[in-house]
């Protein structure tokens, strides 16, 4: 008798659970829906002010590729700027120190504004032990949401290393607004090295639909992927 | 340019680099003599190889007997410097050396790392090197490479900008063209 009411209890309890998880589910699914659909709509249709934002730096050749693109961009339209590079890198954040040292002497801080360097804890290092990485996967993605409160950026600026996906997810989870933080347009442009197929984060957040806009340099990856840009070889 | 070699002959250097890998097959097969004899022999009188974190030594040789003077070091804060200075580049798959040299309109063979577990790098030099941008070699077929190579061959690469990335970006934001 005892057991039976029990299992009625629990049987109620968990219909309640399932009701509302159901419920949650569907409100998080028209966001989520929402802003896959919002993501290719252009932002602000009227000149906006200038926006924070955030540039994720990585080694082997993906520094100077983003440093070739912001180059090229208006700075004046981006301040104040972030770099993030992972807490074992210690070379790409100084080039973006030259390179933003280089801009202040050109344009003063008053057009190009200020710039500030951090780095981030990488979920797993070259060699490491799957069972160990669980546990520095957990406090990389903390990192990566500390570092994304404190910055809320407005844009994000990402080109492939691996330090950038948890950012991106992150970028995406603020936009459902259950946390109410920031909408950040996030773009991400593969690497001039993928010719034939897309990083691991490059397909991740293309396929999860987390970047608002995806570029790539090599038309095999645009016929392979028909919601990238073929933006042409940027170096 | 300023040896006082004894000899008459230019000085023709060849820079080998790995960039901040560990490629031991590549500094090993430029140290071998038949790929020594036979860049002597395509009239390049000096080896420059930069080694990275390799654990591989090459063989240091100061006179032209045959073959090319051969020197080394690991890392440098003047990189750019041998690029320029060199009138052949051997290097690793890495896209950073692969676009400043082809920048420098400097002939380069690249050569594709197969230790590498996520080789996606050959991708990027077999592409441009079917454009004929480079010649692209293993460690194994550096040798063949540099006797069949013809840098006549190679057409300049014309380096890209990110213009039309801009374009999109500004656009997305809802900043003008300018």
């Amino acid at each position: 008798m005892e057991k039976g009411s029990y299992c009625l209890s629990a049987m109620s309890a968990s219909n309640l659970v399932l009701l509302f998880t159901i419920g949650v589910v569907t409100i998080v699914m028209i966001r989520i829906m929402y802003i896959v659909y919002r993501r290719s709509k252009p932002l602000n249709p009227k000149s906006p002010q200038p926006l924070s934002a955030l540039i994720v730096l990585g080694s082997g050749g993906h520094t100077a590729e983003m440093l070739n693109l912001l180059n090229v961009l208006q700075m004046e339209r981006f301040k104040p700027r972030f770099y993030i590079a992972a807490a074992t890198d210690n070379m790409s954040l100084q080039k973006a120190r030259v390179y933003e040292d280089s801009l202040l002497d050109k344009a003063g801080v008053d057009a190009v504004g200020r710039a500030e360097f951090m780095q981030i804890y990488r979920s797993r290092e070259v060699g490491q032990s799957y069972i160990t990485s669980i546990g520095t996967t957990l406090i990389a993605i903390a990192h990566a949401l500390w570092l994304m409160i404190k910055i809320r950026p407005k844009v994000i600026l990402c080109n492939g290393p691996g330090t950038c996906v948890p950012l991106c997810v992150i970028a995406f989870f603020f936009k459902l607004q259950v946390l109410g933080i920031r909408w950040s347009s996030v773009f991400y442009v593969e690497s001039i090295a993928r010719v034939r197929k897309l990083s691991l984060s490059g397909l991740l957040l293309y396929k999860l639909h987390m970047v608002d806009q995806l570029f790539v340099q090599w038309p095999k990856l645009k016929e392979k992927h028909p919601r990238a840009h073929y933006v042409g070889c940027l170096m | 340019m300023g040896e006082t070699g004894g000899t008459v002959k230019e000085k023709k250097v060849v820079f080998v680099t790995v960039g901040t890998t560990c490629f031991d097959a590549l500094v090993r097969a430029v140290d071998t003599p038949e790929v020594k004899k036979e860049l002597f022999r395509k009239g390049y009188t000096n080896i420059l190889i930069q080694i990275g974190r390799g654990s591989y030594i090459p063989t240091k040789s100061t006179v032209e007997n045959g073959s090319a003077v051969l020197e080394y070091f690991t890392f440098s804060s003047s990189i750019a410097d041998y690029f320029k200075e060199a009138s052949l580049v051997i290097s690793h798959a890495g896209s950073g050396s692969i676009f400043e040299t082809l920048r420098l309109g400097k002939p380069l063979i690249v050569v594709v790392n197969e230790d590498l577990m996520d080789n996606h790098q050959s991708e990027l030099a077999e592409e441009l090197a079917e454009k004929k941008h480079l010649f692209c070699a293993r460690p194994q077929t550096l040798y063949q490479t540099i006797m069949d190579m013809d840098t006549g061959s190679l057409i300049a690469y014309q380096p890209g900008d990110a213009e039309s990335v801009t374009k999109f970006i500004n656009r997305y934001l809802g900043f003008p063209d300018d």
